[in-house]
Parts: C-alpha cells; structure tokens; sequence
C-alpha cells in the first residue's frame, strides 16, 4: 500500500467514473435483496414504470409525465444509494490493484531440508504449502508468509507498509515473521511457509480492502433490524392509506382516491432510506479509513468492538516510557564529592554499550565536565554485566575496581569485601524507586561511592492522549517487568489508571480474563509471541507487523507502521463508524415529519380541501409538492456521500454531551433541513416551469 | 386552560407523584421477598395456595417455561370466562334472569377480559348475570392486571441478574401481585366507594315511580322505571386500579352508582394512573438506581401533560361551529363552557378531559364521559395515545414494559450516536433484543392499520358505522386503536356487537397483548444471560433529563409517526372542516 494514497481526496475521478457504471450494475435485484430498505425502493421504481407505461398505452391513473418523474426519481434515489456503496468500495479497489502486483507469482527455491545446506528446487510460490521450507536470497522475492529459521537479512517491506526503509528481520526473537510479497535486499534467509496460498497475509489485505468478504457486523444487523421494522411500519402506513382514501372519497363524494404512483412516492420518502442507501458504503468507509491509518483488520466486527473498549493495556516500553532508562542525578553518599562519584560512574561506563551506559557518560560529560577517556589508555578491563552478579564494572590499570549494579548486589559485594552500606544513602535509593527512577549504585574496592538516578523518559505529548482516552471513558493500564514502586511512580507521571508490575504472559493473560469477566471489552497491542495468548484472549488485539507470526496470528488488528499508540486511532475510527450510522439514522428518521407536510394535502386535497391547511411549505401544486419531496429524498443521499464516507466527526467528551450535540445537529436538523430543502425544490420546479 | 381547570389539574398530578414513591417502594419490597408489613401477615396464607396448587415457590424459571406459564394461565382463564357467559342461563346469582350471551360476544369478551382491555361490546346492566360480573369479569381484572406485573417483574429481574438463566417463579409473581399490591387496594378503594354511594347489592334491579309520566317510543304511556342495580363497588375498584376498564353499567363512571360525587371521581381517577405511575418507582428501585425509574415517569409526563393540557383547552375552547351561531361558550359562574355535549355536567371540563387524558394513556378504557364526542382534537389526544403503544403510562405492568421496549429502540440508537455498541442498565442491546423490541413496536401497528383498512372497505365493517365520512371513519380507528392497544375505551357510535367486529376486536386483543408478552420475555430471558458492563465516562447515561426527553421522541416517532396518514383523514379534517366552515 502506498502512503501517497493517503492524500487521494475523496471524489478522485479515477474512482467516480467506474463508480458509475457500478451502481448501475448494482441495480441487480440479487444485490439489492442485501438490503431490505433499498429492494422496498426497487420494487416500488419497478412498480411505477410499470404504471408509466399503462399511462401511456392505456388507460393511466395520472399525467404520464407525472408518473414518469416520479419513476425516475426513484430509480435515481436507488443509483445514488448504489453510488455511494461504489464509491467506498472503489477506493478499497484502486489499493487492492496495487497489492495485487506484489502477489505476481515468483519463483521459489524449496528446500529439501529445513536447513541451509540442502539442495533446493526451483518451483512456483502457488504450489508452496504450509510447512515447506524455502531459501531467500538477495533480490529475491519472499514467495510466502513464514517463519524465519535460519539466518539474518534485510527486507524491503515497501509493497505492504508503505514504509521505504528496509528492516531486519532474523530468526528466533521479535522479529522473525516474513511476509510473501517482499523483498529480501541482503545476505539470506531460510524460512518455513505459514500459510496455504490463498491465506496469507497479503490475500487477507487484498480481500479487505475491495470489501469482497466483508460480512455484517453484529451493530449493522442489529440496525438492520431497525430500519427493517421502519420499513415494515410504513409500508402499513402507506398500503392501508389505499383503503382508508377509497372510503374518505365514497363517503364525502369529492375527489377521487389517491393514486399508486403518489402512495409509492409517500412509501419511499417514509422508508429510511438515507441511513438504508449509505449504510453499506458507511462500512466500507470505516474499513477504509483503517487501512488509510495503515491497520489491517482481519474482521469488521474489530472495527466495531474498537470503539467499545473500555481497558487499554499498552506496554510500558516503547510505548508510554522511551524505550531506555537515562541517567538524570548522581547522588554521592557523605563525605565522597559529586565530582569523583561522577569520574567513577563515567569510567565504570566506558565500555558500556548499553543506552544507560551511554547516558551515564553523557550525563558526567554534560553536567560535571568529565571528558570521556579512553579505555584502552587506561589499561582497563570491563567486566560485564550478568545475570549472576548483577553488576557491571571495570578494573584499571592502577588497580582501581570499580562496580555499578543494583542496590543490593553492591550491598553484598562490598560486605564480602569487609566494607560497610552507608545508611544515608538507602533513604536516598529508597526515594529514587519510588519516584519510578532506578536507583544504580557505584562502589570502589569496599566503598560505596553514591547512586545514580536512571529514569524511565515519558514520551512527550502521551499525557494528553490518555487524558483524551479518559474523556472517552476508557482507562489505561500499563503493563511492566518493572517493581510495583517504580511502576505506580511511572503511571502516574504518565497520567494513566492503573498498572500490571512484574508482568508475565501468565498475569497478562488472567488480567485480561478477570477484566473480561467483569464486563469489560479490553483492547491490548504486543508483538512479541509471549504476548500472543493475551492478544488471543483481548477483544481487540493490535499486533505489530514487526511483531512474530504467533502475535500476527492471535491478534484481529495489524498495524503496518507496527505504533502502540495507533490503539487510540483505532478506538476513534471505531466511535467514528457507530456514530455515522447512528447520527444519519436519526436524521433519515427525522426527515418523515416534512415529508409527511408536503404529500399528505397534497393527496387528499382533492376529496378533504380543508386538508389544504396542512400545506405549511406553501407548497405550489399537489404534484410539485410530492415531487419534491421525492427528489429531496434522492438528492439528499447524493449530498450526504462525503459525510458518510469521512465519518461524523467524533471528539472526545462526555457521553452525555456527545448526544447532545449529535441529536442537536442530526435529529433538530433532521427536522428542519427537509422543510427548507423541499420548499427550495418547489421553488425551483415551479420556476423553471417544470410543473404546472 | 382557565385556572379552575389548572388547579384541579395540579391537584390531581400532585396527588399521584407524591403516592408513587411509597407505593412503589412498598411493590419492590413484596416482589423482592422482603418484608412488607402484609407479607409477614399473610406469609403462611401465601404458603397454603402454593401447597394447595403444587408449586414449588423456589424453583425458578427459563423465560420459555415462564412464558408457557403465563400463556397456559391466561387460556384458561380464557375458557372460564367464555364459558360462564355461555351457561349463565343455567347458573346462579342471576336474579334478572339474562339469557346466556352469544358464542362471538362471549368469545369477545373472553379476550378483552384475560388480555386487561375490558372493550365492552355489551351492556353489563342488560347483559351480564351477577355471577359472570364476580367470577367472570372481576377474577379477570385481578389476574389479567397481576399477569402484566408479573412480566414485567420478570423483565426487571433479566436487568439485575448476571448470567442467570432463569427469570423467578410466574405463579409466585402472579400470587404476590394479587395478594399483596391488588386485593389491598381493591379492598380500601371498594369501601371508600360504599361510602360515597356506589351500589353493592345482590338484590335484583329496583322498580320506582316515575315523577311525571312519558310516553315511550310507540306512543304507550310509561309510569314506571328500572333501576339496575348489582355488586358493582367491588368491581369498580379493581376496574380502576388495574386499567381494566370494563364498567359495571353500560355508561361506566359516567354512571351515577358507579362514580357518585366529587371524591369518588378523583380517588376513581387517581386510581386509573396510581399503579402504572408508581411501578416507575418500582422500576427503579428494583435496579438499584432510582433514577432510572423518574426518567421513565418522566418521559410519560412528557408526552402525558401536553396532552392533556391540549384536551382541555380544546374542549373548553367548546364547539367553533356554535362560536358561528353566537351561542356563549365561555366558563362563567353559570356554566362550564366549553363543549359539554357527552359530559357530566357534575364533572365538567377539567374532570372529563383529565380522566379521557389519563384512562386512554393507562391502557383503562373506563369513561365518565363520551369520547365520541369530544371536538375532534380533544377526541383524537385520546386515541393518539392509544396508538402511541400504550406506554404512556399504559396497563399495570404492560405500559412499563412496553416503554421498556421503546428504551431498548431508544438506547440502540443513542448508543450508536456516541459510538458504543448500546447498552441500558449495564446490559449489552444486541440484534436479539432490538429483533424482540421491534416485534413488540410493530405489531400494534398490524392491527390497528390492516383492521381498520378491512372495515371501511367490507360491508360487513361499514354497516356497523352510525355517522358518515370522516368522524365515522375516527370511530372505526379508535375501536381498533383501543383494542389493539388493551385499552378498551370506545368512540361509541360504531355498532360492534356484531360477529365482524367481535372477532376481529377479539383476535386484536389477543394477539396485541400476548405477542407482546412473549417477546418481552424472550428479552427478559437475554438480558438475564448476559454479564453487566460497569459505568464508565464512556457509559451512555440514561438518567440524565435529555434522556427522558429523546426517549419521549423515540416513542411518538416510532409509535405515532405511522398513523399521522390515517389521523390526517380522520379527526385532523374533521377539526379543519369545522374551523373553516
């Protein structure tokens, strides 16, 4: 996928000329049977062409050229409902023509044995199937989805991410899933094939993207039903509305009853059929603006459950914190000067290559203006950090041992040495922990010198975006390996609700469980693939695509630029999609009140003129009065294209207020908009002299 | 509105909200198990009627077999009626000696009476034996009101449980609801009304001397006149209290024995909306937030009060056609004003306005005066709010649940206006629920509108008609607007005792009230199942007064929107065609 693909406006002509020619092929009863509101309209445009046609060979019930202006006008409403279905999936299918390029079918070297050494056979990448294994060079095509087993390489990710960069991938760890359809750019990998052909990842974006397989999700059926039922209502509003004209006609002795053609024409304006023609395009749309925030969803219904997440778990590193600790303080105990407990820190750190080491030697550098020396210079040796001693150091030339680690493996390693652990300084350590720093204490033979302040970096701005998350009424926990003080110090410097320390795939898993059981909906992102059981149990699950091929596979959400805070994008596009549906819900609802003021009188006027009083729009005649209503009715589906396609703005407040506003604009303006719009119409009619 | 009018009215709305806090907290108690003063009283008593019937109290049940339970129970009852009438002939405490009533009225009245509509398509004075009256009609009334509380009890118990599967015991529901919330008031309210004057007698109707002679229709001399007489206080209060509706006499409270004097006319009305009003309360109280239960009161009052303001003002605006011949309309201390064509002059405007307001709302059907007629507007405010779904208030139980229904429409649809897959109470509303919401908002609509449409078109249906054109037409709607909608008032002037409209009345009834029942249930049985999502700022809150505002919104567009067509040829016209002459 492309990245300038973002910029595409929403009425590109490349899309609207062939989004013409589909809507007139989705005219086909066997598409619009989908939709109950939409087959209602074809029927009745059937129904009144029919009546056309009568008009003009026999005997007809009203003006042919009446009739056919409403037959037209209803076949319109149904083309520019069909339009607008067009339109989303056209720009799903300008993105899917793109990937399908990268899934040109490329030679494969299958390997006879998993390993680098066998022989291979060249053979097409269609006929690889799950659990073959097969050899990448460079400038090769990676034929399939994989895992790596063997081997390092650099990949150009281009055709899926959009991203030019290439990245490594490499067995074992984070980062040993490839994705068919890249390239490999250096050395060589092995990698066993994931996926039949037809599943992978690459046919999942293509499939999701023309919307082909999208199936309903479990709010659209619930609002199907609803404007199922609105329909089924009004059309027992309209069909008995024959009988009840027949006996108002015999009974007063004026007029005559009302006509097909008009109650066909009330029918259709009554019907929802503004939410019912956009509804489809209005998920298209949504899973449209996902993947233009470059998330793949595996499943519509993960679209949805995103706006309902109530539990974000985010991942402390690289997600809320930087991904390094940075030394920020060295604090000395009594009786040693700032200035050596700075010297002994940088020296200790020398040949530290880790990013808290580099910090520690910028931070002396900066602060206390200790030049960086040179390791060789002083005949030093640097002495590792293990898992064992939990501390790392140097020992110089003039015999100086030198020791930095936690606070108590120092502790241990001085009271071997027969020194002493000043107890000023464990107050000082203490405070450091609790304020989510990590507390790193240096010692020289048997003497502690001081401790250094490293800290966890909040990013910038990630603040904000919580308390924005908090305004939607969803809380955030953070997830760490860290110490529950160091923790509680963290969550609060980045303003989230609560946090999972000493995390394990085991705790991840039973929080997520316990939150699930409670009622909430929990939305996780991870990549590695002891996160994968986690994502496998949350409700929606964001892998990153650098992630394994355990964390792609568990979660129902990918995301491309592999960005944990994408989860906030993502709970945004999810509002975004219920809020259309339900926002041009009501208005399509709201519509029926003038439409009602503008056909009513002017169907019955003819046996009741006392219903003339009705006519508040002043409208000019009875046939431009339903008229217009009936192309308001149209016009407005055309007009509301944009709206349904980028989504109802959402902006995150209070619930309460939220309905508000959106029942201010869209139902009050539901209300009013069609008295004006059809008036404006009847005007216009009546001045180009259209009607009589 | 003149301020007579206003202060009776305040009174009366006063009165009823501040009895709904009590009452409802006193309904939560029983129906919770808690003790309540008449449970403890009556505990072993209640005991008894479940060891004489074989129930067993305890064990709940599926919203199927609770479901199964209320249908076996309301066909029975059913039958019973059905055949009551049919042998009264036979049976006694019949001291005038009526005949047994024909298979299609008896069938009809069956139906009105276990489904709490009481549509009348008899007089009860000329038709009815003191036996069908008590075992019959008032049994009916007790256990027709109880079986809608039952339901709806179910249904709160489907949003307070967490995955439960069952619903609690419908016999136990059914027993409670009589024993302890409908037999004690029936019983106040009866004895109240002996002492205000209405009759409560065994002995046969009373002959007496006409003052002054008449002449009857075929020219013969008349001296002396009937007096009809019967247990009628004892049916009267629970009539009332249980929106039965179903009169004791053929004029129902317009009937001097029925509704003798002022106090008997507001307790009589305040009786019509104390229980609808008070299961609010109820309601909230029972889902541990009180304040969900004012949104729903609420939401009735706002759609109740402007109605009845509108019925007042356009009956005591009276009659504009009089306003052309200069007859004086005005209240002044010599008159009412207004249009009191159909009213009792002892009640006036402001009591027969209210009461028409308050008996088309409950889901009642009583009359103290004649809805036929009111000005077409004032006759139209009472129809209209039969057609609303009657959840306005609506029958014992039945509105509640109803306007629950149109919560669940309601929540749907603001939910996705904020972006959350809706949920009321903590409850999940999913393609299940709004599949069952939908049934209950629609099928009213089937038989009002197909019914209607089939009378004014078949002979059969247009010779029962007495008055052309369009107030003809309003009668036939409102006949089946009030039996769709278990309410059972008439526009009188429509001959319905006829094998047309006492089946197709009857078959609406039954169908309105219990394809309405079962999926609420199915609802109830959901609900229940599924887990309870904690609040959160996200949360949609439901008890804000915006809330009670759209939900009000969602009840006259999805209930009132259809049947503006057919208002618009009926009542609607008929005022214009008045105004304009």
């Amino acid at each position: 996928m492309n990245k300038s693909h973002k910029s595409k406006s929403l009425f590109e002509p490349s899309i609207i000329g062939p989004a013409i020619i589909d809507s007139l092929k989705k005219l086909d009863p066997r598409h619009q049977i989908k939709n109950p509101v939409m087959f209602v309209v074809l029927v009745v445009s059937v129904l009144t062409t029919g009546l056309y046609f009568q008009a003009i060979f026999g005997h007809g019930e009203a003006p042919a050229s009446f009739i056919l202006a409403i037959a037209l006008w209803l076949w319109f409403t149904l083309v520019f409902a069909n339009f607008s279905e067009a339109m989303a999936e056209g720009r799903g299918k300008a993105q899917a023509a793109s990937l399908k390029k990268a899934r040109k079918d490329t030679p494969a070297k299958k390997l006879l044995q998993p390993k680098r050494s066998s022989a291979y056979v060249t053979v097409s990448a269609t006929t690889l199937r799950k659990g073959d294994v097969v050899f990448i060079e460079a400038g090769d095509f990676i034929p399939m989805d994989g895992e790596i087993i063997e081997g390092v390489a650099s990949v150009d990710e281009s055709a899926i991410t959009g991203e030019s960069a290439p990245v490594i991938r490499e067995s074992g760890g984070d980062h040993s899933a490839v994705t068919g359809g890249t390239r490999v750019l250096s050395d060589w990998l092995v990698v066993r094939v994931s996926s039949n052909p037809g599943e992978t990842f690459l046919d999942h974006m293509i499939a999701m993207v023309e919307g082909a397989k999208r199936q309903k999700t479990p709010n659209e059926i619930a609002l199907s039903i609803l404007l199922a039922v609105f329909t089924i209502i009004f059309l027992l509003a309209t069909v008995t509305l024959l009988p009840f004209s027949i006996y108002s006609v015999i009974s007063s002795g004026h007029g005559v009853p009302i006509t097909v053609t008009v109650l066909a024409a009330l029918l259709v304006c009554l019907i929802p059929t503004t939410i019912g023609g956009l509804l489809p395009a209005i998920g298209i749309a949504g899973m449209d603006r996902m993947i233009q925030a470059n998330v793949i969803a595996t499943s519509g219904r993960a679209v949805e459950a995103a706006g309902d997440v109530d539990v974000l778990l985010l991942d402390k590193t690289g997600t809320i914190t930087l991904g390094n600790r940075q030394a920020v303080a060295f604090i000395p105990t009594k009786g040693v000067t700032i200035e050596s407990l700075a010297d002994a820190a940088q020296l200790s750190s020398l040949s530290d290559e880790t990013p808290e080491g580099r910090s520690i030697v910028i931070l002396a550098k900066e602060k206390y203006g200790i030049r960086e020396r040179q390791v060789h210079e002083l005949e030093a040796k640097f002495i590792p950090f293990t898992a064992q001693t939990r501390m790392s150091g140097v020992d110089l030339g003039d015999g100086r041992q030198i020791r930095k680690g936690a606070a108590d493996a120092i502790e241990d390693y001085v009271k071997k040495s027969g020194g002493l652990f000043p107890e000023d300084l464990k107050s000082n350590i203490e405070s450091i922990a609790k304020s989510g720093g990590t507390p790193l204490v240096v010692s020289e033979h048997k003497r502690v010198l001081g401790v250094i302040q490293l800290k966890d970096i909040v990013k910038g701005g990630i603040k904000e975006r919580f308390a924005e998350l908090r305004r939607m009424g969803i809380k955030t926990i953070m997830i760490t390996g860290d110490n529950p003080l160091t923790a509680a110090a963290i969550t609060a410097e980045a303003g989230m609700d609560d946090f999972l320390a000493k995390a394990t795939p085991e705790t991840k898993l039973k929080l997520i469980r316990e939150m699930q059981s409670g009622g909430r909906l929990v939305a996780m992102t991870g990549d590695g693939t002891n996160d994968a059981p986690a994502l496998a149990q949350a409700d929606v699950a964001v892998a990153m695509n650098t992630g394994t091929q355990a964390a792609k596979e568990a979660g129902n959400l990918i995301d491309l630029d592999s960005n944990p805070t994408k989860l906030i994008e993502i709970v945004e596009i999810g509002k975004q999609l219920l809020i259309t549906r339900g926002s041009l819900t009501t208005f399509s609802i709201a519509n029926d009140v003038s439409k009602y003021f503008a056909i009513i009188p002017a169907a019955f006027v003819g046996t009741y003129p006392a219903l003339k009083a009705l006519n508040i729009m002043r409208l000019a005649t009875p046939e431009s009065a339903v008229l217009s209503a009936v192309i308001f009715n149209a016009i407005i589906i055309i007009l509301l294209i944009p709206l349904a396609l980028r989504g109802v703005p959402y902006r995150p407040m209070k619930a309460s207020l939220l309905l508000r506003d959106n029942l201010l604009i869209y139902g009050v303006g539901g209300i009013v908009a069609p008295f004006i719009g059809i008036k404006l119409i009847d005007m216009m009619l009546v001045a180009l002299r259209l009607v009589k | 509105m003149n301020w007579d009018n206003f202060i009776q009215i305040s009174i009366y709305l006063i009165v009823l909200l501040l009895a709904a806090k009590p009452l409802g907290t006193f309904m939560a108690h029983i129906y919770e198990g808690r003790p309540a003063g008449l449970n403890v009283w009556f505990a072993s008593f209640e005991k008894w009627i479940y060891r004489v019937c074989g129930v067993r109290a305890e064990a709940g049940m599926t919203w199927k077999k609770y479901a199964v339970c209320v249908m076996l129970f309301n066909v029975l009852g059913l039958v019973v009626v059905y055949a009551l009438q049919r042998l009264q002939s036979f049976l006694p405490f019949n001291p005038m000696a009526m005949p047994s009533v024909s298979p299609d009225s008896s069938f009809n009245t069956a139906v009105s009476f276990a489904t709490n509509t009481n549509w009348q398509g008899y007089g009860g004075e000329s038709t009815m034996s003191y036996l069908t009256q008590m075992l019959a009609l008032t049994v009916q009334n007790f256990v027709s009101a109880a079986t809608g509380m039952a339901v709806l009890v179910a249904l709160i118990r489907g949003f307070i449980q967490k995955q439960t599967r069952t619903l609690g015991n419908f016999w136990v529901d059914l027993v409670r609801s009589t024993l302890y919330i409908l037999m004690p008031l029936a019983i106040i309210m009866s004895l109240v009304l002996v002492s205000q004057g209405v009759v409560q007698t065994f002995k046969p109707s009373v002959t007496a001397a006409l003052v002054q002679p008449m002449k009857d229709g075929a020219g013969k001399t008349v001296t002396q006149q009937t007096i009809a007489v019967g247990p009628a206080a004892s049916q009267i209060a629970i009539k009332q209290l249980g929106t039965n509706g179903g009169g004791f006499f053929n004029a129902n409270s317009a009937h001097p024995f029925e509704n003798p004097t002022p106090l008997s006319n507001f307790l009589e009305m305040l009786s019509l909306l104390l229980i609808p009003a008070a299961l609010c309360y109820t309601f909230g109280f029972m889902v541990r937030d009180r304040r969900q239960g004012w949104v729903l009161l609420a939401a009735m009052l706002i759609i109740f009060i402007p109605c009845l303001w509108g019925s007042v003002h356009f009956e005591q605006k009276g009659n504009l056609l009089f306003d052309k011949l200069g007859i004086d309309q005005r209240a002044s201390v010599f008159q009412p004003g207004g249009n009191m064509e159909g009213k009792e002059a002892r009640f006036g405007i402001a009591n027969s306005a209210l009461w028409s307001v308050a008996t088309a709302s409950a889901s009642n059907g009583s009359v103290n005066s004649m809805h036929d007629s009111f000005m077409p507007l004032g006759g139209m405010i009472a129809m209209w709010l039969i057609q609303l779904g009657e959840v306005i208030f609506g029958g014992v139980g039945s509105g509640l649940y109803g306007l629950i229904a149109f919560m669940i429409v309601a929540v749907f649809i603001a939910g996705l206006m904020i972006g959350r897959t809706p949920e009321y109470l903590g409850k999940k509303i999913e393609a299940y629920e709004m599949k069952m919401a939908s049934l209950v908002a629609f099928i009213p609509h089937v038989f009002i509108l197909i019914p209607t449409a089939l009378a004014v078109l078949i002979p059969a249906g247009k010779v029962g008609m007495l008055n052309p054109g369009a107030h003809g037409f309003s009668e036939v709607l409102y006949a089946f607007s009030s039996a769709s909608g278990n309410n059972g008032s008439a526009f009188a002037g429509l001959s319905v005792n006829t094998l047309f409209y006492n089946t197709a009345l009857g078959l609406a009834m039954f169908f309105c009230r219990y394809w309405l029942i079962i999926p609420m249930l199915a609802i109830a049985g959901s609900l229940s199942a599924k887990k309870i999502v904690p609040v959160s700022s996200g949360t949609l809150p439901t008890h804000t007064p915006l809330f009670a505002f759209f939900l009000a919104m969602v009840v006259l567009i999805v209930g009132a929107l259809a049947f503006f067509p057919a208002l618009a040829l009926g009542p609607i016209v008929e005022h214009l065609m008045m105004s304009r002459i």
